[in-house]
């Protein structure tokens, strides 16, 4: 469980100056990934051992109760577990058997550590391995840290990503390969797998993708594309492997998909005029599509304060095609590793936070006063409520916004709160 | 270790951020690692309150593990106490920080802080967050009042007006906004001064004035219950634990409250509830018998079978809580009404019992909401955990007169309506009607906009239904044709049949209403 914590990350020199800041949090833990997650890999299940407050943190986070039998669960541990008198490895394995028992059909299950899983010592990684040696491997058990105390939000995809990277096999033959790492909702993932087909790159695997069942296979070949931002270390432990990180941008909007289009293409040596001929609907498609939102976006200033990771890349996206203003990117730990394609593109003047003081971000807000606040679900209408307008980050983990076809989508969740505002007679956001 | 897949409660410590958040000037510190910070949107989102709970949380991390979590409790205190300044400092430990054992409430007490601090012990591994809101209540009640004299009554400072405390609303409860309202508007029509309420709305300042008023009433008992005894033991206060949820009710409450302050209340002269006559008009005789399955919090759960099946006539077919708690009081309403009351906080055990007692209206929580709308059936909230749509932006008490007016209009709204049951029927063989079409008042409800088919019971394969029979099922109205085609199955297996007949279906139906 090698996931690591926001500021623990080492900066390359030359990257852009951070203010760190170690303060209050207001960003959940890597458990709410599970709710994208379990949606995207439909053959897995995800066990949290934790606590009631894990169960209701994912449940809170998802919002709304998605299927009555959800692909996830928490076992949630109580006094017993605690006094010693139940011994919890074997818990644990009873809690796998109920699991089973309703969904004899799971092909890899996830068990996730939470702060009080980890705070006592209940060592999940080895429940895993001696499950798996007992159930002699019909059933893939992986353990990962989805805890508060290791990982935060969307660091938690990365800490499950990262433990599944051992599960990769070894190339058999020596082949080029392109690995896109991250999950992107279906839609997204269809129309990626289209373009790089007409690019001529068959070699593709999405890593996850939607079956658990078979891992692509992972040699000096594979080249690695990011379509998320915060993988850092599943990045490594694929480069590890022998794979090699392509240096790109992240795909979101026009000019950022292209760019990571073509970090494929060069990398794949396809021929300059398949390439621009195959972009060039998509990408014009996508320039028009941003359009409707350029007048309400343009010169409006956005801030961000820290949640999904995201925020650089958006930063990026907003102010370079959308024509924003940003004047506070704070991330919740910053990886120069993913992001050295993307800092060297924000504009001059923004200032730039690491980790977060909570109370110190908002005095901060309430000052420069944004047109758009980026922010938590929990901030978002105390905002409001001080005349600000918001746009709370975690919609954009659940929705497509990835690639050229989604540009237009990603830029109208900016747009509405500032069109709504336009629109309304009622109440006041001075 | 116990399998959840979705809980009713939250953590014990929610329910400290819910009177923390549910008062004024009161600030908590909550030693919790960052995920635990996602309790302020259940305030901001869920009821859109226009502020961040007065919760300071301490976010602590792996590397501060070693032994600087206490600093860091520590630190984050002083800064909370003087950014914030309130009249009181609440400190807890979540469930991870319960397992550091930095004793928050020590650590406050050599910290130099001013302000007086209320520790909270939240045992997280034991207890859930409606327990979690009642100790924090009762832990700062107590915590100011304890010591503090009863103010003997004087003749120039006897008041006029007999006066009450109500106790118990909250942040995230059910309609405590409008309840609050309700219950200050009846009393105060009839002559009683409403002394403080709190938590909802009150100051450490005002807590110290409930010792002023000459009775307590516990309006949401698992929050106040404890406190309530409690202030009748040191202060000789009495209190009313009637809730005044459904018609009756509100009229027992109005009567004991009399009777304790020992003060007339003439109930008919305030008594314009509409709940009555509407029960008794013709178009309500279609209510009769109607099945409801009931599921909730103890208090909103019981009250729901009183008004159910005493008011409205329905016939309460299931009956069940998630409060261990109060298991005790909800097995005894359920005896009364001949059921086996359903206690459990395992949501697929509520499905289950939902599914096999096909109800025509489930009354619970936003869970059950969901259990209905899987299965095509009406429902109404009637107690927490609620969503958003649970806060409504109008008025909607469900205490008191209007209350009680409030509960017949949300219940029978997803119900076919007298008339328009007659209808179904008569245009049923009619070739445009489609009965697999909700009704046209549910449509637009963001419910069910098309009934699920029913279910042929899989493991009963060997049953065969014969198209004649087939044809005369499809005859009996869509609302009670799932339990038809059950009954008549565990018929024909009970004696033996293979095929069903027309003779068969009539047969059980005979069977299954004697
Ligand atoms: S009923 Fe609707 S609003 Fe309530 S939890 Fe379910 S989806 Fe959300
Ligand atoms: S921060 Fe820790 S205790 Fe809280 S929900 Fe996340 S994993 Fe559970």
């Amino acid at each position: 469980m090698g996931a690591v914590l926001a500021t623990d990350v080492g900066r390359k020199d030359g990257g852009p100056d951070i203010t760190v800041e170690r303060g209050q949090r207001a960003v959940f833990c890597g458990l709410t990934s599970i709710v994208w997650l379990h949606r995207k890999i439909q053959d897995a299940f995800f066990l949290v051992v934790g606590s009631r407050t894990c169960a209701h943190l994912i449940q809170s986070a998802a919002g709304v109760m998605i299927f009555s039998e959800p692909r996830f669960a928490t076992a949630v541990l109580d006094d017993r577990d605690l006094a010693g008198m139940a011994d919890c490895s074997e818990e644990v394995e009873r809690m796998i058997a109920k699991v089973l028992q309703r969904r004899p059909n799971l092909k890899t299950l996830f068990l996730v550590s939470s702060c009080p899983s980890e705070v006592i010592k209940i060592d999940l990684e080895n429940i895993a391995k001696r499950y798996r040696e007992r159930s002699q491997g019909s059933l893939r058990v992986i353990s990962y840290s989805g805890s508060g105390i290791e990982t935060t939000f969307t660091q938690g995809e990365d800490s499950c990503l990262q433990n599944l990277v051992p599960e990769m096999p070894v190339h058999t033959v020596e082949k080029n390969q392109l690995l896109v790492v991250g999950s992107l909702p279906d839609i997204v993932e269809d129309q990626f797998a289209r373009l790089f087909g007409e690019l001529g790159i068959e070699e593709l695997n999405f890593f996850p993708g939607r079956q658990s069942e078979t891992l692509p296979s992972i040699g000096p070949g594979t080249r690695i594309l990011l379509a998320q931002p915060y993988l850092g270390e599943t990045a490594r432990a694929l480069i590890a492997r022998g794979a090699t990180l392509l240096a790109a941008p992240f795909p979101l909007g026009a000019e950022g998909s292209l760019a990571w289009f073509r970090a494929a293409a060069e990398s794949f040596n396809v021929p300059e005029d398949v390439f621009k001929s195959t972009m060039r609907a998509p990408f014009e498609r996508a320039q028009r599509s941003l359009e409707g939102c350029k007048e309400t976006l343009e010169n409006r200033r956005i801030a961000f304060l820290p949640d999904s990771q995201l925020e650089i890349p958006l930063a990026r996206f907003l102010s370079r095609e959308c024509g924003m203003v940003p004047t506070e990117v704070s991330t919740p730990f910053y990886d120069a590793l993913t992001m050295a394609q993307e800092a060297p593109l924000l504009p001059e003047g923004v200032e730039w936070f690491e980790g977060q003081d909570l109370d110190t971000a908002l005095d901060r807000v309430r000052a420069s006063r944004p047109d758009l606040t980026v922010c938590g679900m929990g901030i978002a209408n105390p905002l409001e409520a001080e005349g600000l307008r918001t746009k709370w980050s975690i919609e954009l983990m659940f929705s497509p916004i990835q690639g050229f076809d989604q540009a237009g989508d990603l830029a109208e969740l900016f747009a509405r709160p500032l069109r709504r505002q336009a629109r309304l007679e009622v109440g006041s956001w001075s | 270790m116990e399998l959840t897949l979705w809980t009713y409660e939250g953590p014990p410590h929610v329910g400290a951020i819910r009177v923390a958040a549910s008062m004024e000037r009161v600030h908590l510190v909550l030693h919790a690692p960052q995920g635990d910070t996602y309790a302020d949107l259940l305030f901001t989102m869920i009821e859109r309150d226009g502020k961040r709970p007065p919760v300071t949380y301490t976010t602590f991390q792996a590397r501060d593990l070693g032994g600087s979590t206490a600093n860091c409790f520590l630190d984050t205190l002083r800064a909370a106490a003087d950014r914030f300044k309130p009249q009181v400092l609440l400190v807890a430990d979540s469930c991870t920080a319960e397992l550091l054992q930095d004793q928050p409430g020590s650590l406050a007490a050599t910290a130099g802080i001013s302000i007086p601090v209320v520790p909270l012990e939240m045992v997280a591994y034991s207890r859930k967050e409606n327990w979690g809101a009642s100790e924090t209540f009762f832990q700062l009640v107590a915590g100011l009042l304890r010591g503090v004299e009863k103010p003997a009554a004087t003749a120039d400072n006897r008041p006029v007006r007999p006066s009450v405390n109500l106790l118990g609303p909250t942040k995230l409860g059910f309609r405590c906004r409008d309840d609050i309202l309700e219950i200050e508007s009846l009393l105060n029509g009839v002559g009683i001064d409403v002394n403080v309420v709190a938590p909802l709305g009150a100051s450490p300042a005002d807590l110290l004035e409930i010792p002023n008023a000459d009775l307590n009433v516990c309006l949401y008992p698992e929050v106040a219950a404890s406190t309530c005894q409690w202030l009748k033991r040191q202060f000789g206060m009495p209190y009313v634990d009637i809730v005044p949820l459904g018609y009756g009710a509100t009229r027992d409450f109005l009567t004991a409250v009399s009777e304790a302050l020992d003060y007339p209340i003439n109930i008919d002269a305030i008594d314009h509830c509409r709940l009555p006559w509407y029960s008794r008009s013709v178009d309500s005789t279609y209510l009769t018998g109607k099945r409801v399955f009931i599921f909730g919090d103890a208090t909103h759960a019981i009250a729901a079978a009183r008004v159910a099946s005493r008011e409205l006539g329905f016939e309460v077919v299931g009956l069940g809580t998630y409060a261990r708690e109060q298991a005790r009081d909800v097995r005894a309403a359920a005896k009364e009404l001949g059921l086996e009351a359903l206690i459990t906080s395992d949501y697929l055990e509520v499905e289950a019992a939902v599914e096999r007692l096909a109800p025509e209206l489930v009354l619970g929580t936003q869970m059950e909401r969901h259990i209905a709308k899987r299965l095509g059936i009406g429902c109404a909230v009637i107690s927490t955990p609620a969503h958003v749509q649970d806060y409504p932006a109008r008025y909607s008490p469900q205490m008191g007169f209007e209350g009680a007016n409030v509960m017949f209009d949300t219940w029978v709204h997803p119900l076919v309506m007298g008339l328009e049951e007659h209808l179904l029927t008569m245009f049923r063989d009619d070739f445009e009607f489609n009965d697999s079409a909700v009704p046209s008042h549910l449509a637009e409800e963001g419910g069910v906009s098309k009934r699920p088919e029913e279910q042929v019971n899989a493991d009963d394969a060997e049953i065969a239904w014969a198209n004649s029979a087939e044809l005369e099922l499809k005859k009996i109205p869509f609302f009670v044709r799932g339990k038809a085609r059950r009954n008549t199955e565990s018929f024909a297996v009970e004696h033996g049949l293979n095929v069903i007949e027309v003779e068969t279906l009539y047969e059980a139906k005979a069977h299954f209403s004697r």
